[in-house]
C-alpha cells in the first residue's frame, strides 16, 4: 500500500471575502472540506493590492504580494485563492520576481527590513484549477451525493483567471467551469459572454460602462435560457448580481437572474445545504440550485 | 505643454514602457486596431488604445494624459491577448496612469483616478481593504452630490450583514510599514 501526502494549501482568502463577498469564503472552506483539499487561512496576510495598487505605484504592489508569498513560504506550502483579481496580482508578481533579478535585488532587501525571505518557492493557484486539474473528475464523482441534473448553467469567467498569461485556461475560450458542471450533471449553455469584460471597479467609477458590460453578460445569459450564472470571481458576482434592476430598466427587458459562486453550485452537487454554502447571503434567488430538478419543475 | 515639454514626456513614457516585460514591443505597433476593437471600454474613450500610440508618434501624448481616457481600462487584458504585435498593452495603461499622476496631467477628481488612491491609502493604513471604508471615503473625495445613489445597494447589503462598519489592521503591520518605506516609491518593472 503506497502512503501518499496529501499538499497543504494556504488558503488566500482576499479583502472582499471578509465582508462582501464572505459567502464565496463560506462556500470555498465547506467544498474544500468535502473533497479532502487541506487549506490553512494564510497567517496575517495582506491585501494583493488589485488593481489599483498597480495604476499607482508598481514596485510597492510586487512587494505587497511577496509579503504573502514569503509567508506562505515559511510554511513551505503553496497559495491557493478563489478571487480572481488576487491570483492575477500574486501570480503576476511571483512571475516577475522570477524574471527580473535587479526587481527580486530590491525586494529582497525590502522584505529583510521586516524580517521576512521569499526565495521564490511558492505557486499560486486558482481553487477552479485545483479542483479541475489536480482533483479531476473521478475524486468529483466519488463525492457526488445530489447531481444537478437540468440546471442550466452559464459559466462566467471574466477576465484575470485567464489573462493575459492564459496558463490555467484558454484566455478567450476556457472549458474549466464548463467540464466541472459537466461532472456534477449540471449544463453548461452556450451564451457567448463567458470571458467578457463585467467592468470590474467602471460600475462604481463609471457607471454608464460598467452597467452596459455587466448588462451585455445578463442579457445574454438570459437569452440562453441560462437558470443560473456561475462565477468565480467576487467582483464579477457583485457587478451581475447587484444591479440587476437598474440593468434591466436600463435595456428595458428582464435581465434577472440568480448569480452564484462556482463553489455554491459544487457545493450543492457535493450535498451542502444552504448555511454551508451561504445562499442567504444572496440578493437573488440563488436557492433554486438546491431546489432539485429545475427543468422538471419549469418545463413539465 | 511646449513641443521640449512633450519631447521630454515622451521619453520618459518610453523608457518606463521599455523597462516592462516585453515593453519593448511597442515600438512593433502597426496600427492594426485589434487593440481597440477588443476593449470593451473604447465605445467610450477619447482617445482608445490605438489612437494612443497614434498620438504617441504624432508627438501629442500630452493630449492623452490629460483626459480621463486611460482611467477608462477596467484590466480585462483582451487588447493584451490579441495584440498581433505582443505589446503588454494594458501595462501600457498602468503606465499612464501612473506617470499621469506623476507628473500632475490628471484630474485629481477623475474617477477611476480617486478610487485607487482612496484604496492605495487604506490598505497601507491597514494591510488591508474594507469595502465600506473604500466606497465611503471615496464619495467623501469625489461626488458627494451622487452619494444617494450608493444608498439602496448599500442598505441592501448592510441589511444581509455583508457591510460591516469595523475594521481590521493586520498584525504585522509596523513590518510591512518597514518594507514598504525601504523599497521607496518607484515607476513600473
Amino acid at each position: 500500500m503506497s502512503v501518499t501526502t496529501q499538499p497543504v494549501y494556504s488558503y488566500f482568502p482576499g479583502c472582499s471575502l471578509q465582508t462582501t463577498n464572505r459567502a464565496y469564503d463560506v462556500s470555498s472552506r465547506n467544498v474544500a472540506r468535502v473533497l479532502g483539499l487541506e487549506m490553512v487561512e494564510l497567517e496575517d496576510w495582506n491585501c494583493c493590492g488589485a488593481t489599483p495598487y498597480m495604476a499607482i505605484d508598481s514596485k510597492q504592489s510586487v512587494l505587497l504580494s511577496a509579503r504573502n508569498l514569503a509567508i506562505s513560504e515559511k510554511h513551505k506550502r503553496d497559495i491557493v485563492t478563489v478571487c480572481s483579481s488576487c491570483f492575477l496580482v500574486l501570480y503576476k508578481a511571483n512571475r516577475h520576481l522570477h524574471d527580473d533579478s535587479s526587481l527580486r535585488a530590491e525586494v529582497r532587501e525590502a522584505l529583510q527590513a521586516g524580517g521576512m525571505v521569499y526565495q521564490g518557492n511558492v505557486k499560486v493557484r486558482h481553487l477552479l484549477d485545483l479542483i479541475v486539474n489536480d482533483l479531476g473528475k473521478e475524486a468529483i464523482e466519488r463525492h457526488l451525493v445530489r447531481p444537478l441534473e437540468g440546471l442550466k448553467v452559464a459559466c462566467y469567467y471574466g477576465c484575470q483567471l485567464v489573462r493575459p498569461y492564459g496558463e490555467v485556461d484558454d484566455p478567450e475560450f476556457p472549458v474549466l467551469l464548463e467540464r466541472l458542471m459537466g461532472w456534477i450533471g449540471a449544463t453548461p449553455v452556450d451564451f457567448g459572454m463567458g470571458t467578457k469584460c463585467c467592468g470590474g471597479m467602471l460600475m462604481t467609477t463609471q457607471p454608464d460602462i460598467g452597467v452596459d458590460l455587466t448588462g451585455k453578460v445578463l442579457k445574454q445569459a438570459c437569452k440562453a435560457e441560462a437558470d443560473c450564472i456561475c462565477t468565480i470571481c467576487p467582483l464579477c458576482q457583485m457587478n451581475l448580481e447587484a444591479y440587476q434592476s437598474k440593468i434591466s430598466a436600463r435595456f428595458g427587458e428582464d435581465c434577472q437572474l440568480p448569480v452564484l459562486y462556482f463553489t455554491q453550485v459544487l457545493g450543492a452537487a457535493l450535498g451542502l445545504g444552504g448555511d454551508d454554502l451561504a445562499l442567504g447571503d444572496a440578493l437573488t434567488p440563488v436557492e433554486m440550485v438546491l431546489a432539485g430538478n429545475r427543468q422538471g419543475e419549469r418545463h413539465a | 505643454m511646449n513641443a521640449t515639454q512633450v519631447r521630454d514626456l515622451t521619453r520618459e513614457f518610453l523608457q518606463n514602457v521599455h523597462a516592462l516585460p516585453n515593453g519593448e514591443k511597442i515600438d512593433q505597433c502597426l496600427q492594426c486596431g485589434t487593440c481597440s476593437a477588443s476593449c470593451p471600454a473604447s465605445a467610450r474613450m477619447k482617445y482608445s488604445p490605438r489612437i494612443i500610440l497614434a498620438a504617441l508618434r504624432a508627438g501629442k501624448l500630452n493630449e492623452v494624459f490629460e483626459s480621463p481616457t486611460v482611467w477608462f481600462c477596467a484590466s480585462c487584458y483582451s487588447c493584451t491577448v490579441r495584440c498581433p504585435a505582443g505589446i503588454p498593452f494594458t501595462e501600457v495603461m498602468y503606465e499612464l496612469k501612473r506617470l499621469g499622476i506623476k507628473k500632475g496631467l490628471v484630474g485629481k477628481k477623475t474617477h477611476g483616478r480617486s478610487m485607487a488612491e482612496t484604496f492605495v491609502d487604506g490598505v497601507y493604513k491597514r494591510g488591508r481593504s474594507s469595502d465600506a471604508e473604500l466606497i465611503c471615503r471615496y464619495i467623501l473625495r469625489t461626488h458627494l452630490t451622487r452619494a444617494f445613489s450608493f444608498v439602496p445597494l448599500g442598505w441592501k447589503l448592510f441589511r444581509k450583514g455583508r457591510l460591516s462598519l469595523r475594521t481590521r489592521t493586520i498584525t504585522g503591520i509596523e513590518g510591512l510599514h518597514r518594507m514598504m518605506n525601504a523599497m521607496g516609491k518607484g515607476d513600473a518593472r
